[in-house]
């Protein structure tokens, strides 16, 4: 897959592996990524995937542009590295009650399918971290069956729920913290997104696969009681 | 201790940022003016990234259990402890019981204050920046607010040091904010970038730690097209589609979906962490090689301003 790199600043390089959204695409993004985060180097200060581009920001004090992209264009991702294909998916239980989906009956309306449909659809597909942004912990997931498609709500919400799953275009979401989002909500995890006190602070990474697992009430609210405690 | 007696306006406790997790979506956080963070905590004899308080246009009043010495850099306000008028990028002795009075700045946004020994908050993440958006980090994961408790990490035998006269002028030149070409200035014409770097921004009320919104001759891509979501760098200048450019700052979203045109450079975004509301900003392109020797030659200043 080539690599088009484009100097973003003077502290960062944009890597560029196409203008589409493809599985290839995203796998080559996700395999840069891991390479280079399995490399700690220190020089390094953060790195930042998107659907079709890595953003790797150094520090310009202790290393050039010209060190950076010969860096990148060295990391060869190994086998191990490859995270989509080796490890399992992640699984995240989702009660679809209707009090945790309140646009539920908008996404079916728009979508022309019955709501128990939408629902099915959603938990059914297997889906890829793309990556991670908007606020921290919040997972873009791509793999959405894509008869979900539903524009973002046109006023978001002040306020959405811990752990509320919602879809806006192609894609879903879970929000791992209250924040103001105008993302459609259909259902809501017990499991915590982001506590920043983990040594692991997310469940999952850029990459990583992740399966829905529908639960009913009664299990959402014992597993949210056993993740509290 | 330091107890808060008034917390002003939006005052965190700060390091030099987050790193290292922007994959996980985290903002870098940390001080908007890294050089009077660290001037701070180098005058009182801390490690440049000890944890300080970052003030924002109004001052704090603050209530010291014990002796301290401490330092307060950046935009100019006038400090009193007690009724001693306290001078600025110095290190000073607080007596015990001394109430240090910090009024609202009136050239530039933020002050700094460092404590020796460094305020005591654990570390989240590496770290003792505050992420108010996540609500982690710092203390409690908010901005100060009146009745909170500060503890200090004391250290015996430490030392303050001090600037050498007239070192800092540099620090004070105008001029405009330099910038390099963006990830995304091919999206617009060579007459719309000349245009974004002739004319004159004003930063708007809209203007906070995760960003500031200008407001002048708006730039628009030459066709509108979808971006797909990309990394943010530090300083990167977007534009929504009103044309009106942000400068994307600390506390910014790791990923977004609007073109980039210019992208602040590193030596020049302590300057960003000092503007307010309705000051009148312009532009200067410089290329990446500039930027790096510049900040080069920042770092030789910065480390050839102490006194010995």
């Amino acid at each position: 897959m080539g690599m088009n790199l484009i100097p973003a600043s003077d502290s960062s390089i944009l890597v560029i592996f196409g203008d589409e959204i493809t599985p290839v695409v995203q796998k080559s993004v996700h395999a840069l990524f891991h390479a280079l985060q399995a490399a700690q180097d220190h020089r390094i200060r953060n790195l930042h995937p998107g659907y079709v581009s890595l953003l790797v920001d150094f520090d310009p004090r202790a290393i050039s542009h010209d060190e950076i992209a010969a860096l990148i264009q060295s990391a060869k991702p190994s086998p191990a590295q490859d995270t989509e294909l080796q490890t399992p998916a992640v699984e995240i239980p989702v009660c679809y009650d209707s009090d945790f989906g309140p646009d539920q009956a908008d996404v079916a309306t728009h979508t022309g399918l019955s709501i128990s449909q939408v629902i099915q659809k959603h938990w059914s597909a297997s889906y890829t971290v793309a990556f991670l942004g908007f606020t921290a912990g919040f997972a873009y997931l791509s793999g959405m069956a894509f008869e979900l498609s539903i524009p973002r709500l046109a006023t978001p919400r002040r306020a959405v729920a811990v752990g509320s799953v919602g879809i806006a275009g192609n894609q879903t979401g879970i929000y791992p913290t209250v924040t103001p989002g105008g993302w459609r909500l259909i259902g809501r995890t017990p499991r915590q997104m982001f506590n920043p006190r983990r040594i692991q602070p997310s469940p999952v990474m850029p990459g990583d696969r992740i399966k829905f697992v529908p639960i009913d009430r009664r299990e959402f609210d014992r597993l949210l009681l056993e993740s509290a405690g | 201790m330091i107890r808060v007696a008034k917390p002003g306006l939006a005052t965190t406790v700060q390091d030099l940022g987050r790193f290292g997790f922007a994959h996980l979506g985290l903002s870098p956080c940390g001080a908007a003016d890294q050089i009077s963070f660290r001037l701070a905590n180098l005058l009182v004899g801390n490690s440049e990234n000890s944890p300080a308080l970052e003030m924002t246009l109004q001052g704090a009043t603050l209530e010291f259990e014990r002796p301290a010495v401490i330092a307060v850099t950046g935009a100019v306000c006038n400090c009193k402890i007690g009724s001693y008028r306290m001078p600025m990028f110095t290190a000073v002795e607080v007596p015990a019981g001394g109430v240090l009075q910090c009024s609202n700045s009136t050239g530039g946004a933020r002050f700094y204050l460092a404590v020796q020994g460094g305020i005591d908050v654990p570390l989240i993440m590496d770290s003792a920046s505050t992420d108010t958006r996540g609500k982690f980090g710092g203390f409690d994961g908010r901005l100060l607010r009146a009745g909170d408790v500060l503890r200090i990490n004391g250290r015996p035998g430490m030392r303050s040091r001090a600037i050498l006269p007239g070192a800092l002028d540099a620090l004070r030149r105008a001029g405009p904010i330099r910038v390099t070409r963006g990830s995304h200035s091919d999206w617009f014409t060579d007459e719309t970038l000349a245009k974004f770097l002739e004319s004159e921004y004003r930063v708007t009320e809209q203007a906070d730690r995760a960003g500031l919104r200008l407001a002048g001759e708006p730039v628009v891509p030459r066709e509108r097209r979808q971006l797909l979501t990309d990394g943010i760098p530090l300083g990167a200048v977007q534009v929504p589609q009103d044309g009106q450019p942000i400068i994307l700052f600390v506390d910014q979203q790791t990923t977004g979906g609007y073109p980039k045109i210019a992208n602040v450079i590193a030596a020049d975004t302590h300057r960003v962490g000092q503007l307010r509301p309705r000051d009148e900003i312009h532009f200067a392109e410089v290329s990446i090689a500039e930027a790096v020797d510049v900040l080069r030659a920042q770092e030789q200043w910065f480390k050839g301003i102490w006194r010995s």
